[in-house]
């Protein structure tokens, strides 16, 4: 049968969570959240409407985009980046982006150290999924997952390896670990080639794992 | 408490698998419409102040470990949500099985329209707060993590508990998600993020370096 949200796998991980297939009608999920927002909107405390803002919100204005334009310009602005390790907070609302989920940020940056040693840093929420939204959007799935939140902590060099990042064994490795209301955003390293090159070519180099910690900038031969 | 939500080194959950994507794209951020109606009704009704961050999370760990695991991302939330609705008497359980208002509705401290959404999202509700108490713990100084099991809600993960490290740096007064959660007001306190040897955790085998936990003061001690 065709699953109710168009999506093929919908009905099978219904039937996995109910253990039994309906014949017809929206699967079991669907229809309790259906029910749901039903009875929300019945009792008056939510606005059809609003509920869809706010989802939209997500999916087309706050994400990593944004991320991309911060780092691009702590990148190619000294005085920025200064700001930005200083007060993530006032330097990320510099470029308009703050609020929900990013009220307190940090910022943390990969490579070399005062101290000449080179560092890694990742970002996990073993307890849930915290992540910065106003910067990130709303976290990836593996994000979210029992795989990438039990392990990041212990072993994070085995997580980077399933994201194809292999980074020398002398390389310090940070994880923050994100309890409390602050957020993290990782400045990557600032891929060798890319000289010169304007904030908006340079963000395009900016992926978002790149700003969690699971990957590295692009090299300047994929940019978009 | 501790609950299958504290994750930080179980192990035995497999590798994290990232949704294939193009170089700097991102996968779709709902794999089913549901899914994106339980994360807008999520926070459309928590814009009604009914509830408070740290009551919607200790509303989803405060399951039986197997409930939990059992369950995907959003259907805890949906958990979650289900459960405040009840706990705070804006449904009952046989509305939320039919979908249909049986009850009255009770009166909410606001309803979030569509046209504030924007504004809401980008005021965000920071959680740092001024207090009079001055900081009980230095950059730099040395500390423990409390060995404790509250039976509550808690942000200090079971994997730092009993375990040695050093404040790295002091975020200011932020609400105490442990008394926040439980109705008991906000009793802010000094917010620190610590830093624990990898080694300290897990032992000789450890990756070198550190992981980074926001722990609020009265989760440490002062080291021996």
């Amino acid at each position: 049968m065709a699953s109710h949200d168009g999506h093929p796998d919908a009905h099978r991980d219904a039937q996995r969570h109910e253990g039994h297939a309906h014949a017809a009608g929206p699967d079991p999920m669907t229809e309790r959240v259906q029910k749901l927002e039903a009875l929300l909107v019945e009792k008056g405390y939510v606005d059809p409407a609003a509920v869809e803002a706010l989802i939209e919100a997500y999916e087309t204005r706050i994400g990593p985009r944004n991320g991309a334009q911060v780092v691009a310009k702590a990148w190619s602005d000294p005085a920025y980046r200064q700001r930005l390790l200083d007060d993530a907070t006032a330097a990320i609302a510099e470029l308009g982006f703050g609020g929900r989920q990013g009220e307190h940020m940090v910022a943390v940056e990969n490579g070399l150290t005062p101290d000449g040693g080179r560092v890694h840093n990742l970002v996990v929420c073993t307890l849930c999924s915290c992540y910065p939204w106003p910067v990130l959007g709303v976290p990836p799935t593996w994000y979210k997952s029992a795989a990438y939140r039990s392990r990041a902590v212990l072993d994070p060099r085995g997580i980077l390896a399933e994201f194809g990042v292999a980074l020398p064994d002398d390389t310090e490795i940070r994880v923050w670990d994100s309890t409390a209301e602050v957020r993290y955003l990782v400045v990557p390293e600032r891929p060798a080639g890319t000289e010169g090159w304007p904030e908006e070519r340079l963000a395009a180099l900016v992926t978002r794992d790149a700003m969690i910690g699971t990957g590295l900038a692009l090299p300047p031969e994929q940019a978009a | 408490m501790n609950g299958a939500h504290d994750m930080g080194g179980t192990q035995g959950f497999g590798p994290v698998i990232a949704e294939p994507t193009a170089p700097g794209e991102i996968a779709p951020l709902f794999k089913h419409a549901w899914e994106r109606r339980v994360f807008g009704l999520t926070l459309a009704m928590g814009a009604t102040g009914t509830w408070n961050i740290d009551m919607s999370r200790h509303a989803r760990e405060n399951q039986a470990p197997a409930d939990y695991l059992a369950q995907s991302y959003y259907q805890v939330w949906l958990h979650g949500l289900e459960s405040l609705l009840l706990q705070s008497g804006l449904a009952t359980r046989e509305e939320l099985e039919t979908g249909r208002l049986l009850a009255p509705p009770q009166p909410v401290a606001r309803v979030l329209r569509a046209d504030a959404v924007a504004g809401v999202l980008a005021k965000g509700a920071p959680a740092q707060r001024e207090i009079d108490r001055p900081a009980a713990f230095a950059v730099g100084q040395r500390v423990v993590a409390k060995p404790m099991a509250p039976g509550g809600h808690t942000r200090l993960p079971r994997y730092v508990r009993g375990r040695p490290g050093r404040v790295i740096r002091h975020h200011g007064a932020h609400v105490f998600p442990d008394a926040h959660a439980h109705g008991r007001g906000e009793q802010p306190q000094h917010l620190y993020s610590v830093g624990f040897a990898a080694r300290d955790l897990w032992g000789q085998q450890a990756f070198a370096g550190e992981v980074r936990v926001d722990c609020w003061e009265s989760y440490l001690e002062p080291s021996a």
